[in-house]
């Protein structure tokens, strides 16, 4: 059995007395994406800035190719961070107005002491396959167009040679008109370079079709995850529920009838007794309040929190 | 045949620069009926804003602006003039993209409540008009709407400012309201909440609502027409149904396309639709079709302006193609 790419056990991340990730796994495949999905407020990124490196874990284990960074010393440490490069959301705002194009570029490599002529052609190369083409290399990034700027991001993030890269929210303020370009570039990339995403978005569009399993996020925690198809076709946690139903599709009739949540997000600084959800769910009963659900694997393979998930998804009445 | 609340017809906007001048708005026609939800879809770069701006009478000081008709609920040439500006507030009310920034953050949601209906009603006293705020408060879904009117934007999420906007646009109970991406910075269980809070509203009161949107899916949810502007045109408008179950400009089916459906069968090794190509730049128009040099059915007569054509009841569009294709 070849290793995960990448895995979190019983992650905890706490900002001084507030856990923003309360006890989280996730496993990445090799060569998959994994759809980390959740709502303003609910930990995602912390997680994605965790696993990037740039935010300690207060408890819990991180390994990267199966090899556990806890335990390896600090030099080996760093070469495996190495391996997970992260995709800004805004890549304008990661991009030095002071550098061209051709130095941005090149930036990671000679970071890494790796730069040389062949290593260099290597990325310039990669960045006209990807429409940088040479013209570009003298720019500015205020020169570049939003969908340019995204693909510079890119090719820095590769010129680390990473195995794996998480991407938050690269979708972000893009014309759908875009959008698909960038998304079918990013899976071209996997493919061709063997690597394996975290993507993370609010767009359950574009997560429900690019990405192979997902993650849904709640407060914290994960409360379901499995294939996206699975999840898609029959949440069985009532959040994953509420969410795909709010979901905006322009075919209003295949979305099943939509469940408006009552409330807000509730603060993690206090966050609920029992389930998390339970105040703002339709199906909690009185265990939900006092006693925390269990991820507990279904027969189906996926995962749930919840005392009462659904087995047939939208087609139960869950207000009824 | 009562007379539409709004007529807009070849309307023109264009800003000087030191050479050309940017046509930003090429004999844009709108038409928005009392009560009716018209939707405003194209991307960056479209013009949908300005359309909303022009409207507002927000835009510029150096814009050129010029229609050949501008009716607002039966008075002619109210748009673009200082008659708009005593529409703004009174009869026309707008939700902006970012609550945040539409919001004092020195005053509370109440004073802001209330100012926000003096110019509306001028001789109310002050306990009518916090009865009213309250009231609305709670209508667009704020829960605990009367504690909360003490409250200042800061403590508010970004959905509950987003209502507090929503609230202030229906207290100077507008017959016109304009809502630029009024959920784009929300989430999508907060998104939800948001559109359930808007309709409720359009079935209770008589406003017209123009939404303005790059998201096909929210005019969906809240539209009974649709207009679709490329670079400064409308290139197809009519019935929300209509233009979704048969969209007749190339443009259209190129914009539908690119709508991802997580729940239709797909084919994962599948390349997502994508439209290649970029808007011309508003200073350098073609003479002929706008779309036509990023349109896979373009042909040579495309080089000249296609005509307007009109299908069953107010489905209209501006291409070279006929329907019946």
């Amino acid at each position: 059995m070849t290793a995960l790419a990448l895995s979190l056990k019983n992650a905890i991340i706490r900002y001084g007395r507030m856990t923003a990730v309360d006890g989280l796994s996730l496993e990445l495949r090799p060569g998959e994406t994994l759809g980390l999905v959740g709502e303003s407020g609910c930990g995602k990124t912390s997680v994605a800035r965790a696993i990037a490196g740039l935010q300690p874990l207060s408890s819990g284990e991180l390994a990267i190719g199966g090899e556990a960074l806890g335990g390896s010393p600090a030099a080996r440490r760093r070469d495996l961070q190495r391996k997970v490069q992260l995709l800004f959301q805004d890549p304008a705002s990661s991009l030095s107005p002071r550098l061209t194009v051709g130095a941005l570029m090149a930036e990671p490599l000679k970071i890494r002491r790796t730069y040389s002529a062949e290593s260099w052609a290597r990325i310039a190369a990669l960045a006209e396959s990807i429409g940088l083409g040479k013209q570009l290399l003298p720019r500015y990034p205020h020169q570049l167009s939003g969908g340019q700027a995204r693909r510079v991001a890119l090719v820095r993030a590769i010129a680390a040679e990473p195995s794996i890269i998480v991407a938050d929210e690269p979708t972000a303020g893009l014309d759908i008109s875009v959008q698909g370009e960038l998304l079918n570039l990013l899976r071209s990339l996997r493919d061709r370079l063997q690597l394996s995403y975290l993507f993370i978005s609010h767009n359950l569009n574009v997560v429900g079709r690019v990405t192979d399993r997902v993650a849904i996020m709640y407060l914290g925690q994960i409360v379901e995850s499995g294939s996206t198809r699975q999840l898609f076709s029959t949440p069985a946690h009532p959040y994953t529920r509420a969410l795909l139903s709010s979901n905006l599709t322009v075919d209003t009739q295949r979305r099943g009838d939509r469940i408006v949540l009552k409330g807000e997000l509730p603060s993690p600084h206090e966050p609920p007794t029992g389930c998390r959800f339970h105040g703002r769910c339709p199906v909690a009963r009185a265990v939900c309040a006092t006693t925390q659900p269990r991820l507990e694997t279904l027969s189906d393979g996926r995962a749930v929190a919840c005392h009462f998930p659904s087995e047939t998804g939208f087609v139960q009445a869950m207000t009824g | 045949m009562s007379e539409a609340l709004v007529a807009i017809e070849k309307l023109n906007v264009s800003y000087p620069g030191a050479t050309v001048s940017a046509h930003v708005l090429d004999s844009v026609d709108i038409t928005i009926g009392h009560g009716e939800a018209v939707g405003l879809v194209g991307e960056s770069g479209s013009g949908k804003s300005t359309v909303a701006f022009a409207l507002l009478g927000l835009l510029a000081d150096d814009a050129d602006v010029s229609a050949g008709r501008a009716a607002f609920d039966g008075r002619e040439n109210v748009f673009a003039t200082k008659e708009a500006e005593a529409l703004r507030g009174t009869e026309i009310a707008m939700v902006f993209q970012d609550p945040m920034s539409a919001l004092n953050p020195l005053f509370t949601i109440g004073t802001q409540l209330i100012d926000i209906q003096r110019r509306r009603f001028p001789n109310e006293r002050r306990s009518q008009l916090w009865a009213r705020a309250e009231r609305v408060l709670a209508e667009v879904g704020m829960p605990d709407a009367p504690r909360r009117m003490r409250a200042y934007p800061h403590e508010f999420s970004g959905g509950m400012r987003q209502r507090v906007v929503i609230a202030m646009a229906l207290l100077v109970e507008p017959k016109l309201l304009i809502a630029d991406e009024p959920t784009t910075a929300l989430d999508a269980t907060v998104e939800a909440q948001v559109v359930e809070a808007l309709r409720r509203l359009r079935r209770r009161t008589r406003s017209s609502m123009l939404v303005v949107s790059h998201s096909m899916g929210l005019i969906a949810e809240l539209c009974d027409s649709v207009v679709v502007m490329y670079a400064g045109t409308v290139v197809e408008s009519g019935p929300v149904k209509a233009v979704l179950r048969k969209p007749l400009h190339p443009y259209t089916r190129a914009l539908l396309a690119c709508e991802i459906d997580p729940y239709a069968d797909f084919d994962p090794e599948q390349e997502l639709a994508t439209i290649p190509g970029i808007v011309p730049d508003p200073a350098r128009r073609p003479s002929g079709c706008i779309f036509a040099a990023r349109c896979t059915e373009s042909h040579a007569r495309c080089s000249e302006p296609p005509p307007h054509r009109q299908v069953e009841a107010g489905h209209r569009f501006s291409c070279w193609q006929d329907a019946s294709r």
